[in-house]
């Protein structure tokens, strides 16, 4: 279909700066966006009638990720002394 | 306000019944990676790929200390493990106890759908009824207009003879009254005649038809006494 209209998944890598063009970056059009993958996520993992961990350990998987990825200066200059 | 123009219901899409839920979720490799991610790299990589990535990835983080190892990764070790070994040994149990809970409250649902079919079935029934009895309305009107005719009947009888005797009474008055004058007149007549008569016998007429009488008893004395 139209680019504008494709999901990130199916773009093209070449295509990916025109696809960046078409999207809507005012807040609206972010949460809107948010809202979207994060409806598509809980459709596919959570909400199902017999689901697993799968869904819950990606998220929580996620977050320490992000937090690692927050505290990274702090946790880099540890001193020698003070670990282990 | 309710336009009543507007039209409702233009398209086929309805919000119930709603499409039941998938029965699984999304695979996932290992409770973290998404099967598509493994079948992405499949074509170019063949299945050892995303294997290797994740070893070289792994080797990057920690040689290039982007993963710091500390106390925390100590930490994050033994939770991960008692976490895995919690959920491969109750997981089984936890999720029959959650799929019970899921079969009760459907079950709860289509006891009250089916509640609900039956008592619309039995109004359908009785409606059907209704509709059958509805056909006998015309006996019931034949019935009605019998009795409603034969109630005007009767009261048209009953002021018949009412009328009847109340001219019956009129004619026997006015004859009853003909009868008495007839008779008064009658008699009044009579007396008169009989008073007319009386005053006319004169002292005079009196002793002459005295006479006559003595005169024709003596005659019939002797007539009588030479017949005995």
């Amino acid at each position: 279909g139209p680019l504008s209209e494709r999901r990130l998944m199916d773009v093209r890598l070449g295509e990916l700066p025109a696809w960046l063009a078409t999207c809507n970056f005012s807040p609206q059009g972010l949460l809107g966006g948010m809202q979207k993958a994060w409806s598509s996520y809980y459709d596919k993992y959570i909400n199902v009638k017999r689901g697993g961990p799968a869904g819950i350990t990606m998220l929580l998987a996620g977050y320490c990720i992000l937090s690692y990825s927050w505290n990274y200066q702090h946790i880099s200059k540890a001193s020698f002394l003070g670990s282990v | 306000v309710l336009h009543s123009a507007r039209p409702l219901h233009t398209t086929q899409q309805s919000l119930a019944p709603l499409p039941p839920l998938p029965e699984k979720g999304g695979e996932v490799r290992y409770g973290l990676i998404p099967e598509e991610f493994f079948q992405f790299l499949y074509p170019k990589t063949g299945v050892t790929g995303p294997y290797m990535l994740g070893t070289g990835l792994l080797l990057y983080l920690l040689s290039k200390e982007i993963y710091v190892i500390n106390h925390e990764t100590v930490a994050a070790a033994c939770i991960l493990s008692v976490i895995i070994y919690g959920v491969k040994k109750y997981g089984a149990d936890v999720a029959a106890f959650a799929d019970k809970l899921n079969e009760e409250k459907v079950a709860k649902a289509l006891a009250v759908k089916n509640e609900a079919i039956k008592g619309l079935e039995t109004a359908i029934e009785q409606e059907k009824k209704e509709q059958w009895r509805v056909e006998g309305r015309n006996y019931l009107f034949d019935a009605k207009r019998n009795n409603i005719a034969m109630l005007l009947e009767a009261n048209y009888r009953e002021r018949l003879l009412t009328v009847y005797n109340e001219v019956k009474k009129r004619l026997d008055y006015q004859v009853a009254m003909q009868n008495l004058k007839r008779q008064k007149e009658q008699d009044h007549m009579i007396q008169w005649v009989e008073k007319s008569v009386v005053q006319s016998i004169t002292p005079q007429q009196q002793k002459e038809s005295i006479a006559k009488c003595i005169l024709d008893l003596k005659a019939l004395s002797k007539s009588a006494q030479a017949a005995v």
